[in-house]
């Protein structure tokens, strides 16, 4: 595979190590704030490659996993609607809400489809046209814009069956609120490759001026992530706090202006809780007014009384506050088969990264 | 949230499977051949060893590239059979039918289960029909038994791995997985992805000729590579390591991985073994596997490393090393 | 967070979608997000859809700026 293959050499990986190791003797804390970085990160053994004096904290970038409890509910209780068909991504199927997952409930009869895009979602619709067809819009900036623009196909094509029960979110409010909270010490971002395709590298530069905290814009191979590391550790010692971009090959510096206009046309941004971390103020994304009838909050549901796991630490995991062995439940009440919290569930996960890999 | 019921996952091969196995059959059907969990038991009549095995099978779509419901059946039984050493002679045959399936497609799935027993010089001998209502079964189940004989001197049992031997495998993994997925994810391929569905028997014979002192055989179905050899590394009580650079995987395999973000160490496979062997027989076993049709890219990828609670470990390709788990549940496509 | 694959562009329809290869494997994509793009040209597919064209040139980069290197 193009443009894959040649990022996992290992001589060259080598290489960066080697330099790596060379620059600086700083204990250093590096956290990645995307989840698939934390799963290359794993599934290539990188953390244990690294240097001793070099940290890697897995932080809020699994968006299955930042989706509260109660909004899994949410899409439980319309699940359970009489001629529903609920749509989602895979990553969804197995979340815990306070009772119950959308792989119990299809057991039970529900209609819940996977789906591998958003498109595939609106032919569903189209196809069903006696049923309200509603997509879990769960996602980063990445996937945004394709979930707006499912939502201006079925304005444009009059598909009045679909609708979005949107949790999409915003990626650097998360990652000022982590700032802000103090309660780990970063100092640096590998700030997310595919976000960033589409936001470009200007909405970071707050954390480099304001924080004095460096960010690398860095892609999901091998050699992309140990480059980052590089550039991140070269700032740091260097005593620069800039947004640099690793990814170059995908991220341009004002991203995608085609993909951002689809965003803002169909999105506004409201306030947003985040699991473990709470709520931010504008970081997330709920469908304008004018586009009220693609948005599944329009339906009525009763949503049951929010559970927590007892015990679980999702929350501090999710912050990089602590890693997951430290949780009381990990590897004992909790465990991939019988996930407690949603970092367990995700492939993505920071916990289900450390029972797989670690 | 404790599980009150039965999901797909306590089905998928992996560790939902395997506890289910252990918590509720073995506890209750306890007996020494059942404990060693192989893929057969082996069993001691009047002087002779037999390998018994059952399996059932079901599949969506039925027919898909590479093979069918009907080929399977007849497959997996005469691998598992040959999982434990034995040669395969005899299989029963089971239908569980759903009320108003094509006789047709019953017909074309009956042939081909008849060139391939043919193929794999095995008869079936005995079987039952059953037809239940509409929707209280999908289209058609297959269940087939087999029975074999292990030869004097051949001992081979998921728990038989010992530090120093060299793990092998017969080929490229996950084509069968890949091909049943796309055809209901509806990806297409360039060069269009066969399932691996084929008989065993003859390469474990040729192996045997090589040496009797096999000490593992399994064939990787559900659940993958991955889920075949920590069942081994617990079964044994040994650590595995193996190398990704080294694992054969065809290029759309991977790339179809890349896409739906899979494991291709999870993936199914239906004409793979894994096999571990003493070191010093590995450069001659290698050399006959690879003279057999069905062992052609046969290679080492592993070896097991030390005595230990039993955990399989991958020697990345950019030379980090990361422990390998089983499935936990079935894998499912995902975009993050 | 976001799981994207390059993959090269085979042909573009009229309906602003594209035939997409990936190490042999044929997708659909839609490319509504990057209009401007030819045939031949890779780009990061993520959930159906293309959502940036690789830079030929910058993609290069890090192997000009490592195989060089003597350490």
């Amino acid at each position: 595979m193009k443009y894959v293959d040649e990022y996992r050499n290992k001589e060259i990986a080598q290489k960066i190590l080697r330099q790596i190791k060379g620059i600086s003797e700083k204990k250093i804390n590096l956290m990645e704030v995307c989840g698939t970085h934390t799963v290359a990160i794993f599934r290539n053994g990188i953390r244990k490659m690294l240097p001793s004096n070099i940290n890697l904290i897995s932080g809020p970038g699994c968006p299955v996993c930042v989706t509260p409890i109660s909004y899994v509910d949410e899409i439980i209780a319309l699940s359970r609607k009489e001629d529903f068909i609920i749509t989602t991504f895979g990553d969804m199927i197995r979340v815990p809400g306070s009772t119950s997952t959308l792989e119990k409930e299809k057991t039970d009869g529900a209609d819940i489809r996977i789906v591998y895009s958003t498109l595939d979602a609106l032919k569903i619709a189209q196809d069903n046209s006696s049923k309200e067809v509603v997509f879990m819009g769960v996602g980063f900036e990445t996937t945004s814009p394709t979930i707006a623009s499912a939502v201006l196909k079925a304005q444009k094509d009059e598909i009045n069956n679909f609708s979005v029960l949107s949790v999409a979110k915003i990626m650097p409010p998360a990652m000022k609120a982590l700032l802000e909270g103090k309660e780990v010490n970063i100092d640096g971002f590998i700030c997310p490759g595919h976000v960033s395709a589409i936001i470009g590298s200007e909405p970071y530069t707050f954390i480099a001026t304001q924080y004095k905290v460096p960010c690398v814009i860095c892609g999901f191979e091998p050699l992309d992530i140990l480059q980052g590391i590089y550039m991140l550790v070269k700032q740091i010692e260097d005593g620069r706090a800039e947004v640099e971009i690793q990814y170059e090959r995908a991220v341009k510096p004002e991203g995608n202006k085609i993909a951002l206009d689809k965003i803002n046309e169909v999105f506004k941004m409201v306030d947003s809780d985040w699991r473990g971390i709470g709520n931010i103020p504008l970081s997330g994304l709920e469908a304008k007014d004018k586009y009220g009838k693609f948005n599944a909050r329009k339906f009525e549901v009763e949503i049951e009384e929010t559970r927590e796991p007892k015990g679980c630490r999702c929350g501090e995991v999710l912050r990089g506050v602590i890693i997951p062995s430290e949780c009381p439940l990990f590897r004992k009440a909790c465990s991939p088969e019988n996930p407690q919290g949603a970092c367990m569930v995700s492939t993505e996960g920071t916990c289900a990264a450390y029972y797989k890999y670690n | 949230m404790k599980e009150d019921r039965i999901l797909l996952s306590h089905g998928s091969g992996g560790k939902l499977s395997f506890n289910l196995i252990k918590k509720l059959f073995l506890s209750n059907f306890n007996n020494p051949y059942l404990k060693r969990l192989d893929d057969g038991a082996v069993l001691n009549i009047e002087g002779l060893k037999l390998a018994y095995t059952t399996d059932s099978y079901t599949v969506d779509p039925l027919f898909f590239k590479g093979g069918n419901i009907g080929e399977l059946a007849v497959y997996g039984t005469v691998n598992d059979l040959a999982m434990c050493g034995a040669t395969p002679l005899y299989l029963s045959c089971s239908f569980i039918i759903e009320e108003g399936f094509s006789l047709n497609l019953l017909e074309k799935i009956v042939s081909s289960m008849r060139a391939a027993s043919a193929i794999a010089k095995v008869d079936i001998v005995t079987g039952d029909t059953k037809v239940v209502n509409k929707g209280a079964a999908d289209k058609i189940f297959i269940n087939t038994s087999g029975v074999g004989i292990v030869k004097e001197g051949v001992n081979i049992s998921g728990s038989n791995a010992k530090v120093g031997d060299v793990v092998m495998i017969n080929g490229p993994i996950g084509s069968h997985g890949i091909a049943v997925l796309s055809e209901r994810e509806g990806l297409k391929f360039e060069t269009e992805i066969k399932s691996d569905t084929a008989p065993l028997s003859s390469l474990v014979a040729d192996m045997l000729e090589v040496s009797k002192d096999i000490h593992v055989l399994r064939d990787p179905t559900r659940g993958g590579l991955s889920t075949s050899l920590n069942e081994i590394a617990l079964s044994s009580k040994v650590d595995i390591e193996i190398n990704e650079s080294d694992i054969p995987i065809q290029e759309e395999v991977r790339a179809a991985c890349e896409i739906l973000g899979y494991d291709p160490l999870y993936l199914a496979n239906e004409g793979k073994l894994v096999a571990f062997i003493p070191s010093e027989i590995a450069p001659n076993m290698l050399k006959k596997m690879k003279k057999n049709k069905y062992g052609k890219e046969s290679k080492i990828i592993g070896r097991v490393v030390k005595k230990s609670e039993g955990k399989v470990y991958l020697n990345t390709t950019i030379g980090g090393k990361r422990i390998v788990d089983m499935l936990t549940g079935e894998q499912l496509p995902r975009i993050c | 967070m976001c799981l994207a694959i390059p993959g090269k562009v085979r042909k573009i329809f009229d309906d602003r979608t594209a035939e997409i290869e990936i190490g042999g494997i044929v997708k659909n994509a839609s490319l509504e997000l990057i209009p401007q793009v030819s045939v031949g040209d890779y780009v990061l597919l993520h959930a159906g859809f293309a959502i940036e064209v690789i830079d030929r040139g910058k993609a290069l980069e890090i192997f000009r700026a490592w195989e060089g290197k003597v350490d």
